[in-house]
């Protein structure tokens, strides 16, 4: 039976984690996701799974690295300068190709920044924060609802792609209270067998988990693996959605909380006459590069909105390849675009095309 | 008697990449005894360090993991909390343990955490070329303290086992080495001791073991033997540091 809650976000994300058998959770306190390390520590004792509050979040992220080799499905969380600091241990996740979800509430950065709500951390997420060639998987929620539906999925991901799985969310995600609503009898999804993980050699050699590769080419051969993974989920497992985009002038991209904003802006523009749509990746990685260049069809304008000072119009760029068609707007260190914003820089943009060549619009 | 030299059944029957005088190839062996004693090779589960001793998984023949340099004890106390009934323990240097993850070391033991940690200290980073480690000796050089290791420049000695002792989750702490048979003996009756603790759910344990580097220290291998008994041991004194009753 479907239950309806009054839930924040972060809170929202830790049921879905719990819902989805995580049973190990390590994480240590950074604002905005507090709210979350504080629900785990109850809500684990509750269903007999392991907290622990670590002393760093380079303890954090290794304990989610003992616990995944153990064969139990792990979290960590934390925002932005903790997650900084996770990296390492991430790198190692991935060259060891262990399941596990990484959970980063924005916040506003570089260094210690200020704990508004923030997207200046989506090169680290989707280009590899940690060294060496690797992915994360990473999903971008919305809504209070996403927070636990996205969590909730990313588990499976991780354990069917033996990877670790990021839920990139933001300040306003993490804190903010809206309705949640989920069935109460949901079970974990996608259990699969783990043969690899380390439990006691019972009846065979004695195994290993290891990012060590010295003899020959095995490095490289560890990388063509890897890649050859990321192919694989680059091809299935995109994600994308659109509002009111189909025939749209121009089409606003956006992830994360400045979707929502963004879909109100279609609608104010359209009352205009204005026909505006809007995109979002849900999957940062892999990003919905055809996805997005069948959207924004020729002479298409594109308005790339993020809380930071431009980081996912880089993949845009690289999907759409016209770059006199992109624009973008963006406010830094906790600014939120506001409604008024977005509609005043697309009025703008209609303005200038509208005058001149290279962009028609119909 | 006839007793035949055979290697433990936990041992796989290869060459290591240690240099001749090393001690981790001793050490790795008095482990694999222990635990075919134990009867525990397929209840084991080691985490091994960065540093000389992380292609250990090439010599046990029981489940052996990486961990990120100095995250050795993270990593254990996930895996030991997850499944509590296997003989968990570590295998660190001076380098993971005392100066990367001194943290961690630290904290785990405070929490109590019932796994078992077998620190191997000989004074050098071996892996990376003999540089000081926090257990360098004053007055030893290494590549990195070229004008010797001064107290007023790099500071002292790291007694990590002094420092454990005053945690109370800690139960179990003993310091041995390996220069004499009897010392080898010795070692190989703290590990077991040490994992019998954890097996008995006691809590943390730790065997410290000062161990020869001929490589790094620049000396033969039955002259760095010699050093450890007539320099190092005055330093990192031998013996039972911490034994908590029940």
């Amino acid at each position: 039976m479907k239950k309806r809650y009054l839930s924040t976000g972060n809170e929202a994300c830790g049921e879905g984690a719990i819902r989805a058998g995580c049973r190990f959770y390590a994480g240590y306190p950074i604002t905005p996701q507090n709210e979350l390390i504080a629900y785990m520590s109850r809500r684990m004792e509750e269903v007999n799974g392991i907290f622990i509050q670590s002393e760093s979040e380079l303890s954090a992220i290794n304990m989610v690295f003992g616990a995944a080799a153990a064969g139990v499905r792990a979290m960590t969380s934390s925002s932005s300068p903790g997650i900084s600091l996770k990296q390492e241990g991430i790198s190692y996740l991935a060259a060891c190709e262990l399941p596990a979800v990484i959970v980063n509430v924005m916040r506003g950065g570089p260094g210690l920044g200020n704990i508004a709500p923030s997207q200046s951390d989506y090169f680290q997420a989707v280009k590899g924060g940690g060294h060496g060639d690797y992915r994360l998987i990473v999903l971008a929620p919305a809504t209070i609802q996403e927070m636990f539906d996205f969590t909730y999925e990313s588990f499976a991901l991780a354990d069917k792609y033996r990877i670790p799985v990021m839920i990139l969310a933001d300040g306003m995600l993490g804190q903010m209270m809206e309705p949640l609503e989920f069935d109460e009898d949901i079970q974990p999804s996608g259990i699969v067998e783990k043969p690899w993980v380390m439990t006691g050699a019972k009846a065979r050699p004695g195994g290993s988990i290891k990012s060590l590769f010295l003899k020959g080419d095995s490095l490289e051969q560890h990388n063509e693996a890897l890649q050859e993974k990321y192919r694989n989920i680059t091809n299935n497992e995109k994600r994308s959605e659109t509002y009111k985009a189909a025939g749209a002038d121009i089409i606003i991209v956006s992830y994360g909380t400045i979707y929502r904003i963004a879909c109100s802006c279609v609608d104010k523009l359209r009352q205009n006459g204005i026909k505006a749509g809007a995109f979002r990746p849900i999957t940062l990685w892999p990003f919905p590069s055809e996805e997005i260049k069948s959207t924004a069809k020729k002479n298409t304008q594109i308005l790339v909105v993020e809380m930071s000072a431009g980081q996912m119009v880089e993949d845009v760029r690289l999907a759409i390849q016209d770059d006199e068609r992109i624009k973008f707007l963006g406010r830094m260190g906790g600014g939120i675009p506001s409604e008024e914003e977005i509609v005043k820089e697309v009025n703008r943009l209609v303005g200038e095309c509208r005058r001149g060549d290279p962009c028609v619009l119909s | 008697m006839n007793k035949k030299f055979t290697k433990p059944k936990s041992m796989k029957d290869v060459t290591t990449h240690y240099c001749s005088g090393c001690g981790h190839g001793i050490i790795h062996r008095l482990i694999c005894e222990v635990i075919d004693e134990l009867d525990v090779r397929e209840n084991t589960v080691a985490i091994a360090p960065v540093g000389c001793a992380v292609l250990a998984y090439d010599y046990w023949d029981f489940d052996t993991m990486e961990a990120a340099h100095g995250r050795t004890p993270a990593v254990a106390t996930a895996v030991k909390r997850v499944l509590p009934d296997r003989l968990v323990f570590t295998y660190q240097g001076d380098g993971d343990l005392a100066a990367i993850g001194t943290a961690e070391i630290i904290h785990a033991g405070n929490r109590g955490e019932n796994f078992s940690v077998i620190f191997v200290n000989n004074g050098v980073y071996g892996m990376t070329g003999g540089q000081m480690a926090p257990t360098t000796l004053l007055g030893q050089t290494t590549a990195t303290s070229q004008f010797t290791r001064r107290a007023e420049k790099e500071g002292f000695p790291l007694k990590i086992l002094e420092m454990m002792a005053i945690l109370p989750g800690v139960v179990y702490l003993e310091r041995t080495s390996l220069y004499s048979i009897k010392e080898i003996l010795q070692t190989k009756k703290a590990i077991k001791k040490a994992f019998q603790s954890q097996l008995d759910k006691k809590g943390f344990s730790m065997v410290e073991v000062i161990s020869p580097c001929p490589t790094y220290w620049g000396l033969s291998p039955v002259k760095a033997m010699e050093r450890i008994e007539k320099e190092v041991v005055k330093e990192y004194p031998l013996g039972v540091v911490k034994e908590l009753a029940g």
